[in-house]
């Protein structure tokens, strides 16, 4: 099974979207852009063609759930409500202001948000109780739980591994932005995390590992779950930090930006085609 | 009576919504996984991940009781507790296993001697401490079916005392006084009640308060004890430090009061581990202990 032309299009026309915005919140106090970027197309991809969620279903036991565990890649999120018709765009506008409540990390007080996240390594075990929940009901729609890849050095992830392997969570599925840095730190260098794939095998889950901007891949490996019947699943989406602005991409110091409002401008262009974009403002370097 | 175990598994039967957690601390409630089915979950030595699965199932509407050694319970899981369960107000039932002394012999790494302290701190719980088992089964069905988070130091020793029921938000007043009044929660109920008869026996006119409930606190019967006697005694197997020592002295200054009390409870250490009886009489908390350390305190301050 393939995605149409035209689904395919329409995941492209998205993401794109999707970028402009997280773009537009990294000014005015700014945002941790590079984990937005490399999740944005997963993210697209999974509120366009794979959970079964809209507005009117979130009332509903047998929807599908989604949680974002690394949360300061919140704006992909935003900006994918914004396009889906959940939230208005002028929202955006309110990042970082105390009349809303978009903030770098996400809350249950903007509707479509699951729950809040922001400290590592919480959202696999909360959404282990929500695939429990739905195990016990006989139901079989689906828990999605995004993971950075820095997050994995947080033991509680582990924990959620091994007790969703013993319950045989079969609807239980992580997937792991893997865009091989923490903070402006590559992983490898810091707290190497490969060979990731038999990492989770020996935990008992079943895995694939893809490149995560490729919508063809992605919809073929969601579209393979549960990957066996009695395991829980991951996918590993193999990422750009900063993916579709090449003047940030793979920087290790562009993880949280604050531009200027010409930044913001050449940004748009960049994404768009157009020539790189010189970086003067004052980057972010912990080590 | 029902047992702790008793009532889980009525609770249990008589709503789905309930189930039963625990990291592997079965002792008291092993006879629940046939019972409950697959609404006995263990997820093994693992605090942090119970609770946040815990967080999510109260999401969709479960309410867990989550069992588990005090210590482990909200010292490992701290964080989930408070981010999971507290930032998301949900009704997540905390059930901490031998608690202060009740951990006897196993020595300071199971001592729970915060728990009072850490769980109050945490916005929109409940903290519950029962006097004995009585004073418990007496208290948890209304812990259960509130629908705040909440706290219970378990308390599983039976004595004598015969409780008044239960009532939301009321401390028990066991008796009122003019010279000592005693303030208590928890297993040194039944020490404190001996101190109050020994001193009795010195010509005292002696009150004695069970609070119960940590938190919300009954502010009116802290108030009353501190206005109509000379003396006030908090007595607690906790740190000095953020329990009901601290609670009266934040009583006292939200009312402008000064007031002379003696705390009775571990100051800036923890205790030493035997069996339990000999932890009471080396440190000083057994009824006879407490009066003495009472009239030492009186004839300090006359």
């Amino acid at each position: 099974m393939s995605l149409p032309p035209h689904d395919l299009d329409l995941l492209h026309s998205r993401a794109l979207r999707v970028r402009e915005h997280i773009i537009n919140m990294s000014t005015g106090g700014g945002c941790f852009i590079g984990a937005s970027l490399s999740c944005a197309d997963l993210i697209v991809y999974l509120y366009t063609s794979f959970l079964n969620i809209s507005q009117d279903s979130f009332d509903a036991d047998d929807r599908d759930f989604l949680l974002l565990s690394k949360g300061h890649d919140v704006p992909a999120l935003y900006g994918t409500f914004v396009e889906l018709g959940w939230m208005e765009s002028v929202r955006l506008k309110n990042h970082l202001h105390t009349n809303d409540h978009i903030y770098w990390h996400p809350n249950r007080h903007i509707p479509g948000i699951e729950f809040h996240s922001g400290s590592l390594g919480h959202l696999p075990s909360v959404g282990l109780g929500i695939a429990m929940d739905n195990q016990l009901k006989g139901l079989d729609n689906r828990t999605i739980v995004i993971t950075g890849d820095g997050e994995l050095d947080e033991g509680s992830v582990w924990e959620a591994m091994l007790v969703a392997s013993a319950y045989k969570l079969k609807n239980y599925t992580v997937v792991v932005d893997r865009n091989a840095f923490q903070a402006n730190i590559e992983t490898e260098e810091l707290i190497p995390l490969e060979p990731l794939d038999d990492k989770f095998k020996a935990f008992g889950c079943s895995v694939r590992r893809i490149d995560g901007h490729d919508f063809v891949q992605l919809d073929e490996a969601f579209s393979a779950l549960p990957f066996a019947e009695d395991k829980p699943s991951v996918i590993i989406c193999d990422t750009v930090r900063g993916k579709g602005l090449p003047s940030i991409e793979r920087r290790a110091d562009r993880w949280f930006v604050n531009f200027s409002e010409e930044e913001i401008q050449g940004l748009h262009r960049e994404l768009h085609g157009g020539e790189t974009t010189t970086l003067t403002s004052e980057t972010l370097t912990v080590r | 009576m029902m047992d702790y175990q008793q009532l889980i598994k009525e609770t249990a039967l008589a709503d789905d919504r309930y189930i039963v957690m625990t990291a592997e601390n079965r002792a008291v409630i092993r006879e629940l996984p046939p019972l409950l089915g697959g609404r006995f979950i263990d997820t093994g030595i693992t605090e942090q991940c119970m609770i946040g699965t815990a967080a999510g199932l109260a999401l969709r509407g479960r309410i867990p009781i989550c069992h588990a050694l005090t210590t482990f319970l909200i010292l490992r899981a701290y964080e989930f507790i408070r981010t999971d369960v507290g930032i998301a107000n949900l009704p997540v039932k905390l059930s901490g296993f031998i608690p202060g002394v009740l951990s006897d012999g196993n020595g300071p790494t199971h001592q729970a001697l915060e728990d009072i302290s850490l769980m109050r701190g945490v916005p929109h719980m409940e903290v519950f401490a029962p006097a004995d088992h009585q004073d418990m089964v007496e208290m948890l069905p209304h812990v259960w079916s509130s629908s705040a988070p909440s706290y219970v130091r378990l308390n599983t020793r039976f004595t004598d005392y015969k409780h008044e029921p239960f009532t939301p938000g009321k401390a028990e007043v066991i008796g009122l006084g003019t010279d000592v009044t005693l303030l208590v929660y928890g297993f040194l109920f039944e020490q404190a009640l001996i101190a109050k008869q020994l001193l009795e026996g010195h010509g005292l006119s002696v009150g004695m308060i069970n609070l119960r409930t940590l938190k919300p606190l009954d502010e009116t019967a802290v108030l009353d004890a501190l206005n109509d006697s000379t003396l006030t005694v908090t007595i607690e197997d906790h740190f000095q430090t953020g329990g009901l020592y601290s609670i009266v002295a934040e009583v006292l200054l939200r009312h402008q009061r000064s007031a002379n009390v003696l705390p009775i409870a571990f100051n800036e250490r923890w205790f030493r581990p035997a069996l339990l009886d000999e932890v009471l009489s080396y440190e000083q908390m057994t009824g006879e202990a407490i009066c003495q350390r009472t009239l030492d305190h009186l004839e300090k301050t006359k």
